[in-house]
């Protein structure tokens, strides 16, 4: 089932679907804050989904529905009225070199948007870790949307699987070391482990991180990271996606 | 031709020291130094604009988890990351809009005489339009109890400060975990602070049952939020029967009916925190729906409605 609403019982992933915001500056890798009038006054922060397509018929967002804001953007009605403020952040970089997209679970979001803007998508490879079944994830979609490149995808059914697919990860990476560039999106302990075999292999690589959001604009100062050089930044304003030397993870 | 009687509501409030075009400011540390907000409506229309809490130096804040939700609230305890007083004046302070719209800086530090310090350092620059000073530093000298907690020392801060600020006004941000309000308001009043801020977060906690672990690697923070709007209210309406300074209402404001029951309650103005973080664009859109809901209810100015709650 390709990029629909697909219930899995634990959690669920569900695309929303929003009208064209008219944006005409925006980069993959970059985020929106939203909010469905059911939050209230009871859940304060808007919550941050990676834009994960925008075209002329409306904006995408891949989202897995694991807690109070999620299972209420999941239960909107067509033609709910939501809150939606961005684009936020900064983008992933696009270069004209053999380019790796590592995604883990949900982390595939931004991908489908940045390979189908790339110039020179013959370039792209996409290696995809879940752990709910692969129909649940928009993975079809990618395939049929960027046809020239190259996709594969690991199944993570027990933890015991994890080693298998960080094998795969590390040899991808080595591949990409000398003239490539590397991107990651997905869970902060995949991050990490790309962020590691990225410097034993020299390759360039850039990570998209899922910090807790306040107020997604740089002003609360509640999402930040460390950069290499001590500081705290601001993952939402700085961010979300860094250079993976210039962080602490 | 017969001139007609106005029947547009004035929202303009005059505070000692500064004239607002409304009475809507934002609240420290909710609104980052301004610039953030830039694109969601135009800072120029605001009442004032009300800094992230400066220190002398620069500070890195606590480590984190730092910021946790609550229902209709959150707690924080960033631990006033900021860039310091420096920073603030050569980069920040020229891209505000500070001769249309006063900014406020709200000024942190240990004891009273680094206030001091601070204070001298922000009033030399005109474009500066107050200062607002926070006293919850945990003071180590005193046991770990913030300034604010005492009436002693939170007078002391405020002497230091406006025989620092020269003729800029000087407003004092209380904190509501004391058992009487009233006490440190009186005392910081007689020190001689010119306004009064009312209030800052309450200490709150919240544990994650899965983890077994605090939300926040400070175990405690600042709550705020919808949730602490009653306490706050309760706040305004006791410090403003007891000192003749204005006072500034701030806490779980989130629209412009949250604006006019602090008025009623006695406030001369008000902050907007939290509520920014729910929308980005709400501190904008009550400044825009203030004046329509006054007209609304037939209050002509602020004025007229400022502390005539019946009780
Ligand atoms: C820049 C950015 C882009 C993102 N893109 C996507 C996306 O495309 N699709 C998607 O499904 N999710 C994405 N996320 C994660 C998403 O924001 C969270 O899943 C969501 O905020 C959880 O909200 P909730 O109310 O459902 O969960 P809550 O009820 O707030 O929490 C429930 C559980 O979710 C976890 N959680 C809360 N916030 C986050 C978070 N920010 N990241 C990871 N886990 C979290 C909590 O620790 C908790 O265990 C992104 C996050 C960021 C910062
Ligand atoms: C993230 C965050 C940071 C804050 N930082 C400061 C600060 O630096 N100085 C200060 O005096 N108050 C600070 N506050 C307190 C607010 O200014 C305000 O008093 C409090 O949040 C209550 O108002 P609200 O419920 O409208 O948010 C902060 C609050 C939040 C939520
Ligand atoms: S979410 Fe508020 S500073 Fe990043």
């Amino acid at each position: 089932m390709p990029f629909g609403q697909t219930s899995t019982g634990v959690t669920h992933c569900f695309a929303l679907r929003l009208e064209d915001p008219g944006w005409s500056h925006w980069r993959p890798g970059q985020f929106v804050m939203v909010r469905h009038p059911s939050f209230g006054l009871e859940l304060i922060w808007g919550r941050a989904f990676s834009i994960s397509r925008l075209v002329s018929s409306g904006l995408s967002l891949f989202i897995q529905a694991q807690g109070r804001g999620s299972e209420r953007l999941s239960a909107a009605n067509p033609g709910d009225k939501v809150t939606v403020w961005g684009p936020l952040g900064n983008g992933f970089a696009i270069q004209d070199k053999r380019t790796l997209m590592l995604a883990g679970g949900v982390g595939i979001a931004p991908f489908l948007a940045y390979a189908e803007n790339h110039p020179t998508p013959h370039k792209l490879e996409l290696i995809f870790g879940h752990r709910l079944p692969l129909e649940t994830y928009p993975f079809d979609n990618a395939k049929t949307l960027v046809p020239e490149m190259t996709v594969s995808s690991f199944h993570e059914r027990s933890p015991e699987d994890l080693p298998v697919f960080l094998e795969m990860v590390d040899e991808a990476i080595m591949n990409h070391a000398t003239s490539g560039l590397v991107l990651a999106c997905g869970p902060t302990p995949f991050l990490r482990a790309v962020k590691q075999m990225a410097a034993k292999h020299g390759a360039m690589a850039q990570l998209s991180l899922e910090n807790k959001m306040g107020c997604g604009v740089g002003a609360c100062l509640g999402c930040v990271i460390k950069d290499t050089k001590g500081e705290n930044v601001q993952v939402c304003s700085k961010g979300p996606v860094f250079w993976s030397h210039k962080i602490e993870l | 031709m017969a001139s007609k009687t106005p029947t547009i509501s004035d929202p303009r409030v005059s505070l000692p020291g500064l004239d607002l075009k409304n009475p809507i400011m934002t609240a420290s540390g909710t609104f980052g130094y301004g610039l953030e907000y830039a694109s969601f409506g135009k800072l120029e229309d605001l009442g004032a604009i009300v800094v992230k809490g400066l220190s002398l130096k620069p500070r890195a804040g606590n480590t984190m988890p730092r910021i946790a939700e609550t229902p209709c609230g959150m707690l924080n305890a960033i631990g006033l990351q900021n860039i310091g007083v420096e920073r603030f004046l050569e980069e920040k302070l020229p891209a505000l809009p500070h001769d249309t719209t006063p900014v406020i800086a709200n000024l942190y530090a240990c004891d009273a005489a680094e206030f001091g310090e601070l204070a001298a350092a922000l009033a030399a620059d005109e474009r500066m339009g107050a200062l607002e000073v926070n006293v919850s530093c945990p003071n180590v000298a005193a046991g770990g109890q913030a300034f604010g907690q005492d009436p002693k020392q939170a007078a002391a801060v405020t002497r230091a400060v406006k025989d620092a600020a020269g003729d800029k006004p000087v407003m004092v941000k209380l904190s509501p975990n004391v058992a009487d309000i009233t006490t440190v308001a009186k005392a910081v009043a007689d020190a001689g602070a010119d306004m009064l801020t009312c209030i800052n977060t309450l200490l709150g906690m919240a544990v994650d049952l899965k983890t077994r672990r605090p939300r926040l690697a400070n175990v405690v923070g600042g709550l705020s939020g919808p949730a602490i709007k009653p306490v706050a209210l309760r706040c305004v309406w006791q410090v403003c029967q007891a000192v003749d300074i204005p006072v500034i209402g701030v806490g779980g404001i989130s629209n412009a009916t949250d604006v006019l029951e602090f008025i009623l309650a006695g406030a001369h103005a008000v902050q907007i925190g939290t509520a920014n973080f729910m929308r980005p664009d709400t501190v904008f859109s009550i400044v825009n729906e203030l004046p329509i809901l006054m007209n609304g209810y037939g209050v002509m100015t602020l004025d007229d409605l400022r502390g005539t709650l019946e009780t």
